[in-house]
């Protein structure tokens, strides 16, 4: 049986993890499962690996050519690596990866913290947007001076925004 | 701070006993971060790699919890001290074994907080303390990531949370575990059965070589599995629930031991004592898994309270390179290791007194028959 990781050695250290009640095996060689810090029971390296490996399988979809615009990362590393090349590649392979993290986690929305700087900036994109539906409504409504009210509003948080 | 001070003590988790610190050695959180659109180090160039590190090191060093810490790249630090960091969980085993180009790591006077740069994702905050401290640990860690978040302009999307190399810590990038030590659930065979219902919970149990059941030590770390769509307390609650049942668990265990099966447990802590004690080569491998009995064995009462620490501290003095630093000589083969290694056992083994068996009652007289 060849090792998992490299595909080249025998594979002499056999893992098995059980999560969910599935239960998952990984097979691999002296050299990768030192690598991988098989032999020390502590450490997360183990868990990021086998939860890993079946990962770079999920991700094909949308077209195979399509390359992240700020790193240059491809589908292909990818499923070489499992791994991604930036923060940009969660919108260029948003498709792909929606469905490889459905299966991965208990959601697909983001519920803990944030850092308090994106989250006050957050709730500012998130008034200029209403602040923008209140203002078609008064132009519709032809409430011109209310209008010209909410139109400075929303200049002063794009301004304050791009500070 | 040196690198002599980090070895000249042990790290404050092995110092003195956290709660429930009989079944659970120690508690970790880990958070993972990373700079917005900067290639992730695994895709980075490596001129890219050192300049992240440049933008990174010194935000690191200026945490309140760093001062008077320990930094260094790893291109900086030789094998043996690289593996030294590795068996005080200080650096992960991939880190020192592949990142030695743009790598670093820093870490606290205390070594409660440990902070590798360029790992697999820019940063990796790691907080160790001892016994089941999740929520402590957490806030530890959590410390450090406010400070760094005012500089460093974080990877945050507003769905998908803190962005991450391997989509598997994508969300809050916290990955919390505990070790916990369980001999009597092993030796009463209903380890298995722990291992098969926690997996099933979301959260995976670990332990080396086949169904858990032979994992070295009788240490296994239990730890969340799923960083998206929980919020950190959350994650934290689940797992600090399921060790508290996990300790009610193995104390049953061995309850029930101490009154069905006394004269199997008397023996294998008798024989860990007398093996630990008169060795004169010992692997690592039966080192840690004697040890285990011989710490099973202070628990239960048989030994003195300083039992304890002093096992802890073979677990980690034992392991190959710290034998190495102690040796102070040219690279130590395997089979001088076993003997150093039978040595230095021998020597902490040596003055602790005999297994008191009166301590675990009128079951324990050696003549009640196993069942």
């Amino acid at each position: 049986m060849l090792c998992e990781v490299c595909q080249k050695n025998d594979a002499t250290v056999f893992l098995t993890q059980i999560v969910e009640g599935k239960m998952q095996k990984a097979n691999l060689c002296e050299g990768c499962s030192k690598e991988k810090g098989v032999s020390d029971p502590t450490g997360f390296a183990l868990a990021d690996m086998l939860l890993g490996l079946g990962a770079s399988q999920q991700i094909e979809r949308g077209q195979p050519s399509q390359r992240c615009p700020v790193c240059g990362f491809t589908q292909a590393d990818f499923k070489k690596t499992g791994r991604l090349g930036c923060s940009s590649c969660y919108d260029t392979f948003a498709d792909g990866l929606a469905n490889l993290l459905k299966g991965m986690h208990k959601g697909l929305v983001h519920t803990g913290k944030m850092p308090a700087r994106l989250s006050r900036q957050f709730a500012m994109a998130d008034r200029v947007k209403t602040l923008e539906s209140e203002l078609d409504q008064a132009v519709k409504q032809e409430k011109y001076e209310e209008a010209a009210r909410l139109r400075d509003e929303i200049r002063q948080l794009e301004h304050e925004l791009q500070a | 701070m040196t690198f002599e001070n980090i070895t000249a003590k042990p790290g404050q988790w092995l110092q003195g006993e956290g709660p429930h610190g009989k079944i659970v050695v120690s508690s970790r959180i880990r958070l993972a971060r990373n700079l917005r659109d900067r290639p992730f180090p695994g895709w980075a160039k490596k001129a890219e790699r050192l300049q992240i590190l440049g933008e990174i090191r010194d935000h690191v060093g200026a945490i309140p919890a760093m001062q008077a810490g320990y930094a260094a790249a790893l291109s900086d630090l030789s094998a043996l001290q690289k593996q030294i960091l590795v068996e005080r969980h200080l650096v992960s085993r991939e880190h020192a074994a592949k990142n030695a180009g743009s790598g670093a790591v820093v870490i606290s006077h205390d070594q409660q907080l440990s902070i590798m740069i360029n790992e697999e994702d820019h940063l990796r905050m790691q907080s160790l303390l001892p016994g089941l401290q999740l929520s402590e640990a957490f806030r530890i860690n959590n410390e450090a990531d406010l400070f760094l978040e005012d500089r460093l302009p974080y990877a945050f999307h507003p769905e998908l949370g803190y962005l991450t190399a391997c989509p598997t810590n994508v969300g809050t990038g916290l990955r919390a575990s505990a070790m916990v030590h369980l001999p009597g659930l092993v030796l009463a065979e209903q380890i298995n059965q722990i291992v098969n219902s926690v997996g099933k919970i979301g959260l995976a149990v670990r332990g080396l070589y086949g169904e858990g059941t032979e994992a070295l030590g009788n240490l296994f770390q239990v730890s969340n599995q799923t960083t998206l769509g929980e919020t950190e307390e959350e994650i934290i609650d689940r797992l600090g629930k399921v060790i508290e049942q996990v300790i009610e668990h193995e104390q049953n265990a061995r309850q029930t031991l101490l009154e069905r099966r006394a004269n199997m447990l008397l023996d294998q802590i008798g024989r860990a004592y007398g093996i630990l004690g008169n060795a004169r080569s010992i692997a690592s491998k039966e080192t840690l898994n004697l040890l285990s009995i011989l710490k099973l064995g202070a628990d239960l009462g048989l030994f003195p309270e300083t039992t304890q620490l002093a096992v802890d501290e073979l677990f980690i003095t034992t392991q190959p390179a710290h034998l190495q630093l102690g040796a102070r000589e040219e690279k130590l083969s395997p089979e001088e290791r076993d003997t150093l290694r039978a040595d230095l056992v021998r020597a902490k083994v040596k003055i602790i007194p005999e297994p008191n068996i009166a301590k675990v009652g009128p079951a324990a007289n050696g003549r009640k028959k196993d069942q």
